[in-house]
């Protein structure tokens, strides 16, 4: 296959689920039914930190219709220390269970204390009413720098600070610190001409899926517990269930239904643990469905973050050294990403000399959760600021400042591997060579600013079967649920190999007892890992094809060349339809298979180009023109790559401009809706214009790297930059929102 | 539990007939009762659109109207946007420029969409952004979804010249 032969690879068919997704037909978590279905409901903590003395359900379950009450104390006994690896990282059966339905303390507001299973939902609201819960509030600490202080209020008396990877033993809300290390800082620093050092602060974000949690579970009479639920890894929410509830996973069976949207969000698991708790004391299935509310205050944001940034240059255009301290709010329990932050902050640069610091602190907030490329864009906003700030003090182009600087095939990352080959240049060029960066900006206070970011990407476990169908199609089965149109991805890849059409490719996503293990739809790997399963499993199918043909064609399957959807024996030839409507005769069906764990992720570079105009009265930035540039490796589907392209821009925006967390001094989300959690609207964005480079991934047969997140990454620190040029003033707060930005033009005008 | 009340509406052109609760919202008596579950609850507070329909010719939000107020009127669900075997222009325009990644607020914005192409079947851009403001999606950027409706704008008036 030539690298420009691609039949399927590269073109735009229409999705496999796209009828039922347009006709309101296709099945998401909340719209399960089931014989004898109970609704159930979540009381939550109205304290932000408090101790929980004592919690009488008695009220509750006298209520005519409910069904039934539980708290922690319903949890089977289990090891409470077994640390188990969820796709997310290892968290001990206790945190996880902790977070499902505190025991002992709450520690955010909207923290789940008890659940109720009613005949409808409008009376287990009612009988949430009902439970008694005795509180002790205790003070809270809301941000890193106030959690990392001596006295500040401790979240869990058991958590204690690991320094440098080692456990010091000290009890504190700093779970860990830890550095990343190449060359020599203190010589880089000296080396350089020119030294810009900023603070930053992030808000806490959401990620907004507009489908909230849920999850259905029937606690069967022979002991088997079915689960349904919009999720981004229905193997995760196997794993989870069976270790919360402490049975062997192959008690459980995980069904994943159409999911609205996760971004990191849906993987970890809130809800389905308690349904199924629920069910197993009412004796009938029982569905729970997040309020909006309650996603906000009782789902993982992504952590907010107090971040210093200091880079040195020299007057050749050089960076000589570059630091920076990340310090990320994990919420009510360890794991906070900041890792990731370290890991990708510096990635578009070549630097001799770099030290990342980063700290993973509790706070009394919800529990943070992956959102879109988790970490970097936080990392990004101030490192892209500083970037820009040096560029300017050095006289030079922001682009060709990053060009001069640009990671290549060889560069070293913060945190050690040496890149393979990169598309870093490829995209910062894109850059250069739009014609937006060369438009003209007329008019007074706008201004254009650019930023380049990085993920890593993922690889993990995928499994994939193929069937031959007697027509001449097949039916691809796998376990990656598609939030994104993955299914077209990955039906084409199997397409691509087998000489068929996309449509005949028909693949269907199945339950975790339908399929073998398959890891979380998330670190923008599906396309990647479950495409290259299913490529694996096309040529599994192609071996047996060639078995089979070579029987029917009277000769020896070396002897059988295919192409086109042609098996060849010297004059012979029978098409891929010909030999599948003869399987029966030549030895029963075909079915072809694959399991794959793959390495080689490339990572992904993305950029982006903002045009603002900033309204000089009231502050607020309004986005005239936006250009989003990223590296695919190669886009198996375009018109789904720029779709992730504009996505992850606009929840860029909303990040950069808009979103945050409004908290009370106590720790109470004041903006838990999203009247008032304000995310782009359509009459918020231009159109997003994009540009796809490929830069084919070594690692993968069709160069694929992955595309889901580093788009998300630039938006902040670009628009910043541009705020700068339209108005003169350098932000180092998100959002940007019209009183962040007054107050800056305030300061500047004294 | 609370008495129940009949209510009998025209829904996607057929007569239906059914018994809620007064608490029980359209969106509820549309999902649980009735069975269409093409219309979503997002956020129950009128704030995300999902949960449209088009009531007596307007778009409003299910969520926010009471199933009992539904007495005698017309709605149009996502369920009844389709002719027949044939998808509606919009339901192919939103397939072939890739107007959705998840899906979910999908059915909202066809069907918001909808009540726009009826009142101006020329709609501009502006105009198109302004009219699906209330619909939130967090997917797409909104890019390929304005692309779409323009699509299925221009469709539309070539199947009926003006």
């Amino acid at each position: 296959m030539s690298a420009h032969g691609y039949k399927v690879v590269g073109t735009r068919p229409v999705r496999p689920d796209g009828a039922d997704k347009v006709t309101g037909r296709a099945a998401y978590g909340a719209d399960v039914h089931l014989a004898g279905l109970l609704y159930g409901a979540v009381l939550r903590s109205p304290h932000a930190h408090a101790r929980i003395r004592r919690i009488d359900t008695r009220g509750a379950e006298a209520l005519e219709g409910v069904r039934a009450v539980i708290t922690a104390s319903d949890f089977p006994p289990a090891d409470a220390g077994r640390i188990i690896d969820l796709g997310e990282g290892q968290q001990t059966v206790a945190e996880v269970r902790g977070n499902m339905l505190a025991s002992g303390k709450a520690l955010y507001k909207g923290h789940a204390v008890a659940a109720v299973a009613a005949v409808n939902r409008h009376v287990a609201e009612e009988a949430l009413g009902l439970i008694e819960v005795d509180y002790e509030p205790l003070p809270a600490v809301l941000t890193a720098l106030e959690a990392m202080r001596e006295d500040a209020p401790i979240l869990h008396e058991t958590l204690t600070r690991k320094e440098l990877g080692t456990d010091t033993g000290e009890v504190s809300n700093v779970a860990e610190h830890f550095r990343f290390e190449l060359g020599d800082l203190e010589q880089g620093l000296a080396e350089a001409d020119v030294v810009v050092e900023r603070e930053f602060d992030t808000a806490t974000v959401h990620q907004g899926y507009i489908e909230p949690q849920n999850a259905t579970a029937l606690w069967n009479q022979d002991g088997r517990i079915h689960v349904w639920s919009s999720t981004q890894g229905a193997f995760v929410v196997r794993d989870t269930v069976a270790a919360a509830l402490n049975v062997p996973v192959s008690r459980v069976k995980a069904t994943p239904m159409e999911i609205g949207g996760g971004f990191g969000g849906k993987i970890r698991v809130y809800l389905e643990p308690v349904a199924a708790l629920l069910s197993r004391k009412s004796g009938r299935p029982v569905k729970i469905v997040m309020s909006r509310q309650e996603v906000f205050e009782g789902t993982g944001p992504t952590p907010g973050s107090h971040i210093r940034v200091k880079v040195g240059a020299r007057r050749d255009g050089r960076i000589s050294a570059a630091y920076a301290f990340l310090a990320y709010e994990a919420g009510a329990y360890p794991g906070s990403m900041a890792d990731c932050g370290a890991m990708c902050i510096f990635s578009p640069y070549d630097i001799a000399n770099l030290c990342v610091d980063g700290y993973n602190i509790v706070v009394n907030k919800p529990s943070t959760a992956a959102y879109r490329a988790p970490g970097a864009t936080n990392a990004a906003f101030a490192g892209e600021s500083v970037m820009d700030e040096v560029a300017e003090r050095l006289g030079m182009d922001p682009i060709d400042f990053r060009l001069r600087n640009a990671a290549h095939e060889g560069t070293r990352r913060a945190d050690g591997p040496k890149f393979r080959r990169i598309g870093c240049v490829e995209v910062l060029e894109a850059m250069k060579n739009h014609p937006h960066y060369s438009a003209p900006l007329e008019g007074p206070n706008r201004g254009r600013g650019v930023a380049v970011g990085f993920w890593f990407n993922v690889g993990l476990a995928s499994a994939c079967t193929i069937g031959v169908n007697a027509d001449g199609t097949v039916n691809l089965v796998e376990g990656s649920t598609d939030i994104g149109g993955t299914r077209a991805s990955i039906a084409m890849q199997a397409a691509e190999v087998l000489g068929l059409r996309a449509e005949d490719v028909h693949p269907v996503v199945v339950d975790t007892d339908s399929i073998a293990y398959t890891a979380v739809t998330g670190g923008s790997r599906t396309t990647f890992a479950t495409g290259w399963a299913a490529y694996e499993a096309a040529h599994d199918v192609l071996r047996q094809m060639k078995e089979r043909a070579a029987r029917l064609l009277e000769t020896e399957p070396e002897c059988v060349e295919y192409q086109d959807g042609v098996f060849r024996s010297g004059e012979s030839r029978m098409t891929f339809a010909e030999v599948a409507a003869r399987l029966n005769e030549t030895g029963g069906p075909v079915t072809g298979r694959a399991g794959v764990n793959p390495r080689g992720a490339g990572g992904s570079y993305a950029g982006a180009i903002a045009d603002v105009e900033v309204d000089p009265e009231t502050g607020r930035v309004s986005i005239l023109r936006f250009t989003s540039v990223q590296d695919a490796g190669k886009a198996i589907h375009p018109a789904y790559v720029e779709g992730q392209m504009q996505g992850g821009s606009a929840q860029g925006i909303g990040w950069a401009l808009n979103e945050e967390y409004c908290l009370s001094p106590g720790g109470a989300m004041q903006n838990s809706s999203f009247l008032d959690y304000r995310m782009p609207t359509s009459l918020d964005l231009p159109m997003i214009e994009t540009v796809i480079v490929e830069v084919p991934n070594p690692g993968h047969p069709f160069g694929v790297r992955g595309v889901g997140e580093a788009n998300i990454v630039p938006p902040p620190g670009a628009i910043a930059n541009a705020i700068y040029r339209a108005a003169g003033v350098r932000l180092s707060r998100l959002p940007m929102k019209p009183e962040t930005v007054m107050e800056a033009i305030w300061a500047q005008r004294d | 539990m609370q008495t129940l009340t009949r209510v009998r509406a025209i829904v996607n052109e057929q007569p239906v007939e059914f018994l809620c609760e007064p608490r029980q919202s359209l969106l509820e008596c549309l999902r649980d009762i009735l069975g269409l579950t093409g219309s979503k609850e997002g956020c129950n507070d009128g704030n995300c659109g999902a949960c449209t329909v088009i009531l007596d010719g307007r778009p409003v939000n299910s969520c926010l109207v009471l199933g009992v107020e539904a007495e005698g009127c017309r709605i149009t669900t996502i369920e009844g946007i389709a002719r027949g075997t044939e998808l509606h222009p919009l339901q192919r325009a939103f397939l072939n420029q890739a107007a959705l990644q998840c899906g979910f607020c999908t059915p909202g914005l066809i069907v918001a969409a909808k009540a726009l192409l009826d009142e101006d079947p020329d709609p501009s851009e502006e105009r198109i952004r302004a009219f699906l403001a209330n619909n939130l999606c967090r997917c797409t950027g909104y890019d390929k979804v304005v692309r779409a409706v323009q699509d299925a704008a221009a469709a539309g008036r070539e199947e009926v010249p003006a």
